[in-house]
């Protein structure tokens, strides 16, 4: 996990859930996110997402979400099925071209950020991850006492998350926790 | 970085008209990837699948590679999916009222390749063959 010094803020976007409700990133300023990008024709994403209902089931009420943003391009006629099987209880999203690019460029799924109570991307984790990794992760951001960072609470910013190199795609910017 | 599959440019085809032809596609994934087959261990992955898309030919079956069963690190049960070099193969019929000549029959390759830790987007892959009809 990056030391709180050199994280990144996350770029917020302005994402549909399935109920049409526009959900911004910056909404959950103030919690732990896990942010996770996925798609229901990815194996690894299938394999991690149970690990994330649970998450989001032991964490909720200390201050955590975890939002999935799927990046299928049939939309939710494939995620809604999919959502109902694997018993998701966590908000799913409807990702698109111009937030993957924000996010890296997301060539690859998973690819699944851990973001701080004010927003800052504090692992990157592209591919099938640890869930230790995430859970560890989880643990000591939700750890961290409140106040204990002097940085921004605005809102969240539009540069991609890998900085201002456009040329970057997220299969090579790989950041373990 | 994505993989991406290759397929061999295809000799041309000599075809009678009135005839049946077949045109074989040999395609090859790079090491360390695989491809799902054309029937998928789960209904959400997406398969392996030819569509000829335009042409003077009528396509009249395609058989596909035989999956072979993987595991991963990501599945709990094995996966069927092609690895390396396989190959496709379509049966066409030709119309008997084909124009002589030479022709062009077209069509996509979608596939959707992942590694032992990720998967990308699936993709689209043109193929043509160069017909000689006679």
């Amino acid at each position: 996990m990056k030391e709180s010094s050199k994280r990144k803020h996350a770029p917020d976007f302005a994402l549909k859930d399935a109920s049409g409700k526009v959900v911004h990133l910056a909404d959950y300023r103030g919690k732990v996110v896990l942010l996770d990008f996925w798609a229901t024709w990815c194996g690894p994403c299938g394999e991690e997402i149970p690990w994330f209902t649970e998450f989001q089931r032991k964490y909720k009420d200390r201050g955590f979400e975890v939002v999935g943003v799927s990046m299928d391009d049939d939309g939710w006629k494939a995620i809604n099925p999919f959502v109902v099987q694997k018993k998701i209880n966590y908000r799913i999203v409807l990702g698109d071209d111009q937030t993957g690019d924000l996010y890296g460029g997301l060539e690859a799924l998973p690819t699944t950020f851990v973001i701080d109570r004010y927003g800052r991307i504090a692992s990157i984790h592209v591919g099938l991850a640890s869930r230790k990794d995430f859970q560890d992760a989880i643990e000591t951001l939700l750890e961290a006492p409140p106040g204990s960072d002097s940085v921004s609470t605005g809102s969240g910013d539009s540069r991609r998350a890998d900085g201002s190199n456009a040329g970057r795609r997220a299969g090579s910017n790989a950041q373990g926790s | 970085m994505a993989p991406t599959l290759a397929v061999a440019p295809v000799p041309t085809l000599k075809v009678r008209k009135g005839s049946v032809a077949a045109v074989t596609l040999r395609a090859v994934l790079p090491p360390g990837f695989h491809a799902n087959s054309n029937t998928p261990s789960d209904e959400y992955l997406v398969p392996l699948t030819l569509k000829w898309t335009g042409g003077p030919l009528t396509a009249d079956g395609v058989t596909y590679p035989k999956g072979t069963l993987e595991k991963y690190p990501f599945s709990a049960k094995p996966l069927s999916v092609v690895t390396g070099e396989f190959s496709i193969s379509t049966k066409f019929k030709v119309p008997g009222d084909a124009p002589n000549g030479p022709a062009a029959q077209n069509g996509t390759l979608r596939y959707q390749a992942c590694n032992d830790r990720m998967c990308f987007a699936p993709k689209s892959v043109p193929v043509s063959v160069t017909l000689q009809i006679e």
